[in-house]
């Protein structure tokens, strides 16, 4: 059981976090813009993470918290 | 009192600064003032202190900067090209308000110029030298005795006003040696370091040293406000002598070795029944204004005398505003004029009063 | 469920003005989770640079001094001699370090100062738009290299672990990149030990971090970390130049 949350108004949309998630379960959020005015990134499948916080270690802008 | 001995210039003041509490000293060699490192070399390993020779008087002012940053007093020396070299340091203390001492023991320029006494470089030190608006506090000391009771004093303005103080002399000055007390440093008093980066210890926010400021409004709020402070050191630092002034009709305006000169040309005048004074700044920047402006409501003329081709000359017109002629003499390059140049200046005067 | 990532304590709450992918972001956060894991915010001072990274004095939770160009291994030495037991890094870009500063980085290494040095090398100036580094390639095309950095009118580019690691006082000069997940788990591992070793008073320390920068080089997040791994590695291999601390030395 794992979770990633985003401080989605952070995010700079380099999606840097998108390529290295090995379960490929974040993606870019084309239905919304943050304050920024990028499309942030999200999870959809939740479930799915295992809390390798790959996509923090990688986040230049420290936008994700990871709990396991 | 203590009791006195014979030191050289440059040696009084590195004594005087140890004794004003400061234990870290960045220097880089260059004559005429080699002495103020060399002594500190010695001396302050004795007192647990820090004498670091810096790779370049660049790194040694910004070895300064760092220093101040942490809350400690710490001091360069340097003469005319080096000073030179620190100008971009000077400019981020005084934007960074950190206080420090410099001392510059002036020799003849431009370039590499030469090794003799001068003071040529009254233009840089007072005008800012470095970019931005800014000035130093420089203290003109023209005695052994006064280059130790200005050191301590440095210090004191530096810290209060945090803001970086310079003590200009000359070769002369740094080589010359005189018998000089050092006076018990008052450490009783103390100064607001609050703003110093010595370490959060996990215990308050952190502070930030630093003069860079992207938004103009806060820039210029920044900068209104060290005016401020300046307008302050004005009303209560400047520091003139005055010799013979309340008579006189010829006022010269000498600081320095020179003045020294100067007053024995002036003593020689007025044995010659000719009425001149002497004003001496030992503060030059502020420039001591209401000393001039005091003589001048009486005076007839006034002479500038220095060892530069007329820098400090503009000054005293300002002071003057007009209400009596202000002429220069000068010699420059590493000369330092001898009483009857100065004298017959004088003389040549008192013809057209 | 426990927190397994999160901001270090050491880095502010303020947002980097950083461009989309850069990756100063990923150092500073390395250096500020250095700072929390080694207990040292409350006994540092780190020292701001001139370069993209200027206002890196906003987003670190220590006490921070901004130096002058070229001038922040002189700025924390001044801090550092007069403050002994406290730790003192600079955080400068290849710009800074290896042009205008070269002679503060040599000398504050030679001298064995004990602070460490967070240099950043992405072989190009950020701050002002992308002009020629000192480390910018061969053939590398910025702002003032349109048609390229050609040797003959602007030699070559410098090595910066490489040189310091030539000086005695040097007690670490390790090359390290943030391309990958593996590779920034290293340059964490080698900040880290400039620190501890800074702790020890083993001497000068020097982590030179391979970075991007995107928007100066005119590529996307991801092409600027191929770019990174085809052009720079060959130019500047990773690895420990000099480690006094290591079993041999």
């Amino acid at each position: 059981m794992a979770k990633v949350t985003f401080n989605e108004n952070a995010c700079k949309g380099c999606y840097l976090c998108v390529d290295v998630c090995p379960k490929k379960i974040i993606k870019k959020a084309t239905d919304r813009l943050n304050v920024k005015g990028f499309n942030p990134v999200e999870v959809t499948e939740q479930d799915q993470c295992i809390g390798c916080a790959f996509c923090a270690t990688m986040c230049p802008d420290v936008v994700i918290t990871v709990e396991k | 009192m203590s009791e006195k001995v014979l030191m050289k210039g440059n040696e009084a003041i590195a004594e005087a600064a140890i004794r004003s509490g400061c234990k870290l000293f960045f220097g880089y060699p260059i004559t005429p003032q080699t002495e103020v490192s060399a002594y500190m070399s010695k001396r302050m390993p004795q007192v647990d202190g820090l004498y670091l020779q810096a790779e370049s008087e660049v790194a040694a002012i910004n070895m300064v900067y760092g220093a101040a940053s942490t809350g400690a007093r710490a001091m360069t020396s340097s003469s005319s090209p080096g000073i030179s070299l620190k100008q971009e340091g000077l400019s981020y203390i005084a934007g960074a308000d950190l206080p420090c001492v410099i001392i510059n023991i002036v020799r003849g320029g431009p370039g590499l110029g030469g090794i003799q006494p001068a003071q040529s470089d009254y233009f840089q030190a007072t005008k800012g030298g470095g970019h931005g608006d800014y000035h130093l506090v420089v203290l003109a000391p023209s005695t052994i005795q006064e280059c130790v009771d200005l050191t301590y004093k440095a210090f004191d303005i530096a810290d209060e006003y945090r803001v970086p103080v310079m003590i200009m002399g000359d070769g002369m000055l740094g080589q010359m040696m005189e018998p000089v007390s050092f006076p018990e440093h008052d450490d009783s008093v103390t100064f607001d370091k609050s703003w110093a980066c010595s370490t959060t210890g996990m215990k308050r926010k952190k502070n930030i040293v630093n003069s860079l400021y992207i938004n103009p409004d806060e820039l210029e709020n920044l900068v209104w406000e060290r005016q401020k402070r300046y307008d302050l050191i004005t009303e209560k630092e400047t520091r003139a002598e005055s010799f013979f002034c309340d008579d006189a009709d010829i006022v010269l305006v000498a600081y320095g070795t020179i003045a020294r000169v100067a007053m024995n040309a002036v003593k020689k005048a007025r044995a010659m029944g000719i009425k001149a004074g002497l004003i001496r700044p030992i503060t030059l920047w502020p420039f001591p204004e209401k000393e001039i402006q005091k003589a001048a409501a009486t005076a007839k003329s006034f002479l500038s005398v220095e060892m530069s081709t007329g820098q400090m000359v503009e000054d005293v017109k300002l002071a003057v505003n007009g209400k009596c002629p202000v002429e220069f003499y000068g010699r420059t390059g590493g000369v330092v004029p001898v009483p009857q140049e100065i004298l017959d200046k004088i003389v040549e005067m008192s013809k057209k009063l | 469920m426990s927190i397994v990532f999160e901001k270090p304590h050491a880095l502010s709450d303020v947002g980097f003005h950083y461009c989309p992918g850069c990756t100063h972001g990923i150092v500073h956060r390395l250096v500020a989770e250095v700072l929390d894991e080694l207990k040292l915010e409350g006994e540092t001072v780190g020292v701001a640079s001139v370069g993209c990274s200027v206002f890196s004095y906003n987003y670190f939770e220590c006490d921070m001094v901004q130096a002058a160009h070229g001038r922040a291994p002189a700025v924390a030495t001044g801090v550092k001699r007069a403050n002994p037991d406290k730790v003192v890094f600079t955080y400068q870009g290849d710009g800074d370090l290896l042009a205008i500063g070269t002679a503060e980085t040599i000398h504050a290494a030679t001298r064995g100062e004990n602070i460490t040095v967070v240099f950043i090398n992405n072989c190009i100036y950020g701050m002002t738009g992308g002009q020629m580094a000192p480390t910018s390639l061969v053939g590398q095309v910025t702002q003032t290299t349109p048609y390229g950095r050609k040797i003959e009118t602007q030699g070559w580019p410098i090595n910066g672990c490489e040189l310091v690691s030539q000086l005695e006082g040097t007690a670490l000069a390790q090359r390290v990149a943030v391309n990958n997940v593996k590779n920034i788990r290293e340059a964490k591992a080698a900040i880290k030990k400039a620190f501890t070793y800074q702790t020890e008073k083993k001497g000068f320390t020097f982590v030179e971090v391979l970075s991007t920068c995107p928007t100066n080089w005119g590529l996307s997040p991801q092409e600027s970390m191929k770019w990174m791994e085809e052009n720079m590695m060959p130019q500047y291999p990773l690895g420990v130049y000099k480690d006094k601390g290591a079993k041999g030395e």
